[in-house]
């Protein structure tokens, strides 16, 4: 790892004003467990890291008036283990408690988590793909199993955050510093199709800082799940994963959000596989349906067709888990 | 290497840059420039490098202070300068789990945070626990319990058991699985790594 200068801020103002116009000569470090990976594998080789995880702009779990406001240093551990976020927001405490390992957790935040970088091998491997201001996307042709079913092109990437399909779903809204601007955007707009920017996997500009969470509370009634499908058992960046929140009422769906993680570059909502569901009861038919319709339009590659029957599965198992 | 650094680093020109070009430089400046460049750029005696930090940490009880390049990750901290090598280095890439350290009452991977993040904290590693004369019930869990092969992973395992119990003491068979899941054991060691884990939540227990 090569050396950089370095100087905690005291203040948000005083972190924006050491971040320049480009995206990779200073760079942020929170809890740093992407980061360090991508500086010793010389992914991004920055004159300057800037601290973030202690500023006090982006701590603690607050209500708000339509339900809490998480700040973007809140530990991924703090988040899985939070009571009122487990009130409010179920889902998202469940996709915190799936990322990576309890050490992991411990040292990772909500923020980092979802402006993590793609971990496509290609991009690891510091091959010159579009993430690396090239213009080729090595998995298109090439080593593919892990890669992009759904929103693909040119960039095949997945995105491979777990709390971000737990935040769509919840409907958040990121709030964005640059030090004397603040913004909000929604969190489905966060995020970017690589038709968008191959470059990039959200909106945020090299002088901005995500700050904190809006999560409006989970819908009265509503009963929610995140499932993960891994390669393994225990830990891993997700294959395939579903955040789903359904409301049923009578025995009628009247409500369902379907969040797709690891197929597709950004967060995936699968709109389809919601209307299959809202009206009907939610049982082995609809979930059925549901599954299949959440795959629709899916274009695998050579090696990843697999991805195809394995999220409608998970889709379907969720669902029914809920029912 | 680092005096190159060093220079670049700055976007001004540094003192090293300023004299070498001085020679032929020094004749183009205007006398009324001059002064103030100089004064900007000459370094005090103890010139504050950007790329080195003075790390204050708390390990095993102990208070250390040492200055390190930024780029210093912890668990180098821990062992090239205190010279604590009963924590590990496997992967270097937060997967494998040799390196787990106790920071601020939390199982950490210390190979993936920098000493200057966690500049004023307070850690317990492998050392902090027992010594050869007087084990440590976790330590003494898992030679009874033969939690090890190589043994390699051996301490790192034995962190995670420290901040587990000392979160959940008596955990269930699955608590402890999902809790010691970031250590790996390349021996795979794990029916017993897991029997060390209950037998230390019970010997602590007595």
């Amino acid at each position: 790892m090569d050396n950089f200068s370095y100087a905690r801020p005291a203040t948000l103002r005083d972190a924006a004003s050491q971040l320049g116009r480009e995206h990779n000569r200073v760079m942020l470090i929170a809890g740093g467990t992407d980061v360090l990976g991508e500086l010793k594998d010389h992914l991004r080789e920055p004159e300057r890291l800037v601290p973030i995880r202690h500023l006090k702009e982006l701590q603690g779990i607050r209500p708000s008036r339509t339900g809490l406001r998480i700040g973007a240093a809140t530990l991924l551990a703090d988040i899985a283990e939070s009571d009122v976020i487990r009130q409010q927001a179920p889902v998202l405490a469940m996709a915190a408690g799936k990322v990576g390992t309890p050490q992991i957790r411990n040292m990772g935040t909500i923020g980092g988590n979802i402006c993590q970088r793609p971990r496509c091998w290609y991009y690891r491997n510091n091959y010159p793909c579009f993430k690396h201001g090239g213009n080729t996307c090595f998995s298109a042709a090439g080593e593919n199993d892990f890669h992009a079913i759904l929103e693909g092109g040119p960039s095949f990437i997945v995105h491979p955050s777990d709390t971000a399909p737990a935040l769509v779903a919840l409907g958040a809204t990121v709030r964005i510093s640059s030090g004397s601007r603040e913004r909000s955007v929604p969190i489905a707009e966060f995020f970017v199709t690589p038709r968008q920017d191959a470059r990039r996997e959200n909106v945020l500009q090299p002088n901005e800082i995500v700050t904190e969470l809006e999560v409006p509370s989970a819908p009265a009634g509503s009963k929610a799940i995140y499932v993960k499908e891994m390669v393994r058992e225990m830990w891993d960046f997700a294959l395939c994963s579903v955040a789903a929140m359904v409301t049923v009422q009578n025995g009628v769906v009247q409500n369902a959000r379907i969040v797709l993680g690891g197929v597709a570059p950004r967060p995936y909502r699968a709109a389809a596989a919601e209307t299959a569901l809202v009206g009907k009861a939610l049982d082995e038919a609809s979930a059925t349906a549901a599954g299949e319709a959440a795959v629709q339009g899916a274009r695998p590659l050579a090696k990843n067709a697999y991805k195809v029957p394995l999220t409608q599965a998970v889709v379907k198992r969720a669902l029914l888990s809920l029912a | 290497m680092a005096d190159d650094d060093r220079e670049q680093s700055e976007g001004a020109v540094s003192r090293r840059a300023f004299l070498k070009g001085g020679a032929a430089a020094t004749g183009a400046l205007s006398a009324t420039l001059m002064p103030g460049v100089a004064e900007a750029q000459l370094p005090l005696a103890k010139d504050a490098d950007p790329r080195l930090t003075t790390v204050d940490l708390r390990v095993n009880g102990v208070a250390y202070r040492k200055e390190v390049p930024n780029s210093r990750t912890l668990v180098e901290f821990i062992r090239e300068d205190l010279k604590l090598t009963g924590t590990k280095v496997g992967c270097d890439r937060a997967m494998c789990g040799a390196c787990t350290v106790i920071l601020n009452g939390r199982n950490v991977y210390a190979c993936s945070m920098l000493a200057v993040e966690v500049s004023g904290g307070d850690v317990t590693t492998i050392e902090g626990l027992g010594t050869t004369d007087a084990l440590h019930p976790i330590q003494q869990a898992f030679i009874e319990k033969s939690g090890f092969q190589c043994g390699f992973c051996t301490s790192g395992q034995i962190m995670s058991t420290k901040a587990l119990l000392d979160k959940m003491p008596r955990p269930t068979e699955d608590d402890a699985r999902l809790l010691m899941s970031g250590n790996l054991c390349r021996c795979s060691a794990y029916k017993r790594i897991l029997e060390s884990v209950m037998t230390a939540s019970r010997l602590l227990q007595a």
